[in-house]
């Protein structure tokens, strides 16, 4: 059974996932399991759902139907708090703060140790800026600061909305190499994205396109099943096989297979 | 709830308004300034005298208001709320520690805004004049409780400052200030005895011209303070771990 509790339990159990906001579905029905102590990708556009999905998984957000299991527990209850590290897309940060001090309240808050503030600065090298008011750093300093934020107390499970958006390609190579870091130690991180070129520095990936998971494997599998040669090749042929299944029995009976351009419009 | 975590966001909301030196000069100082223009305005006339009390319930209460509701409004809309909520950070710790940190501001407010008044510009209290400041600092407690509740109800800054005239101006219209409230017409005079700035008023009255006992003080600042515990709770309820 999936729920007994031993160390291969996988770290995320989605099952039926529905959530609607406003008046469509965001995501339709979704099952899903993210294994732990692995860096997992979740790459799609923009819009395609990764952030509501993420928002699900650590417990913020109204679900409609379907259950999401966090560490044998389900989402958002109170003993996850200190277990789940979650960066939003937008740095939740005070600008009004210094680095040093957000990171301060934020361990309080979690009632972590006093070590682990210079331990987070140091992980994402902003010792440099740590006495400076958020206000005055750069768009990549700030994102920093709110990973950091992050890694106060230490989490089971990393929930990481766009964390290398608009990083320097060196920075982001080491953010990278601090997140298998992180796996290294037994922590699961779910890391999403809408740079294909990722794709190959995840362990496993998780492809969704219009609240669906397209596929779920690791980007070798990906490869050899589509024959591409990166992430982004791979995308495009799910899509592709995808609608030719989609399509075929219209195609059957119908010459005009020219229907191919409504693929859909972004749900949102 | 936990009093570290409390005192912990406390201490943060201070930490970010002593990064704002403006705003704390604007808190602190724009109570007075505006007591002193009354004063000024109504010079050889008794006016000063009898409405001078009412005045110093009024501007911590609207000020304060203003200051907590589009913190916490921003608080909202940046995601640092989203943040702290899916962390152990209890509803009531977050709710206490703005009522805490604005309240100690509200505490210095009031003291300058009633010693500017009565050394400055001459209001004479015949009661104790501590009672006033007390009535004064619960009013601006107030402020910032209904300010906290009013931000919920706001998706952005331009709505939240609409809430000031909708649940600040009637108070003050019906508070005692431009006609003593047992001269309003029937049905509004009962509708102002629901209203908490009227007991704010009353009490600040009942100190100045010394005509009730401290009970009676002590009475109205229950009666305020149970609008700010009322606030509080309603605060606490719409803040929602999971949103849409």
């Amino acid at each position: 059974m999936l729920n007994s509790p031993d160390a291969a339990e996988p770290a995320v159990v989605i099952e039926g996932l529905r959530v609607r906001r406003g008046r469509a579905d965001v995501l339709h029905g979704l099952d899903l399991h993210i294994p732990r102590g692995q860096v997992v990708g979740l790459l799609g556009p923009s819009g395609c759902g990764k952030t509501t999905l993420m928002r699900a998984i650590v417990g913020v957000q109204k679900v409609k139907a379907g259950s999401v299991s966090v560490l044998g527990q389900p989402a958002g209850s109170a003993a996850l708090r200190h277990r789940v590290g979650y960066v939003t897309q937008a740095a939740s940060v005070y600008d009004d703060l210094t680095v040093r001090q957000n990171l301060d309240y934020f361990r309080r808050v979690l009632g972590a140790g006093r070590a682990d503030v210079a331990r987070a600065i140091a992980a994402t090298e902003l010792e440099d800026c740590a006495g400076r008011l958020v206000s005055s750093l750069s768009g990549g300093q700030r994102s920093r600061v709110s990973l950091a934020a992050a890694l106060l107390g230490s989490p089971d499970l990393l929930v990481l909305d766009e964390p290398t958006v608009g990083l320097d390609p060196l920075l982001r190579v080491e953010l990278w190499a601090l997140f298998h870091r992180l796996a290294g130690s037994g922590t699961s991180l779910l890391v999403s994205s809408h740079v294909m070129d990722e794709a190959s520095r995840c362990d496993r990936l998780l492809l969704m396109r219009e609240g669906a998971v397209l596929a779920d494997a690791t980007p070798a599998e990906l490869l050899a099943e589509t024959g591409a040669a990166d992430a982004e090749g791979a995308f495009l042929a799910l899509l592709r096989r995808r609608h030719a299944r989609h399509a075929l029995p219209d195609a059957a009976d119908d010459a005009d297979a020219g229907a191919s351009t409504d693929v859909g419009e972004d749900a949102r | 709830m936990n009093a570290g975590r409390t005192l912990a966001t406390a201490g943060r909301i201070l930490t970010q308004i002593r990064h704002d030196p403006r705003t704390i000069v604007l808190l602190l100082v724009v109570p007075s300034l505006l007591v002193g223009l009354v004063a000024w305005i109504f010079t050889d006339t008794p006016v000063f005298q009898s409405i001078g009390p009412a005045i110093l319930a009024l501007f911590p209460f609207t000020v304060m208001f203003l200051v907590t509701s589009i913190t916490t409004l921003r608080e909202r809309r940046t995601g640092t709320l989203e943040r702290l909520l899916s962390m152990p950070l209890g509803r009531g710790d977050f709710i206490l520690g703005y009522t805490l940190a604005f309240g100690l501001l509200a505490v210095v407010q009031a003291l300058l805004a009633c010693a500017y008044a009565i050394w400055v510009c001459g209001l004479d209290v015949k009661g104790d004049p501590w009672l006033l400041v007390a009535v004064a600092v619960t009013d601006a407690v107030l402020g910032s409780t209904l300010g906290l509740f009013a931000s919920a109800f706001a998706r952005t800054e331009f709505q939240v400052v609409q809430f000031m005239p909708l649940l600040v101006f009637p108070q003050i219209l019906l508070g005692g200030i431009f006609l003593p409230r047992d001269q309003l017409p029937a049905g509004l005079k009962e509708i102002s005895d629901w209203l908490p700035l009227s007991h704010a008023v009353d009490a600040l009255n009942a100190v100045s011209t010394n005509s009730h006992d401290a009970a009676y003080v002590g009475g109205q600042v229950l009666i305020i303070a149970a609008f700010a515990v009322a606030a509080v709770v309603l605060g606490a309820l719409t803040l929602q771990r999971r949103t849409a």
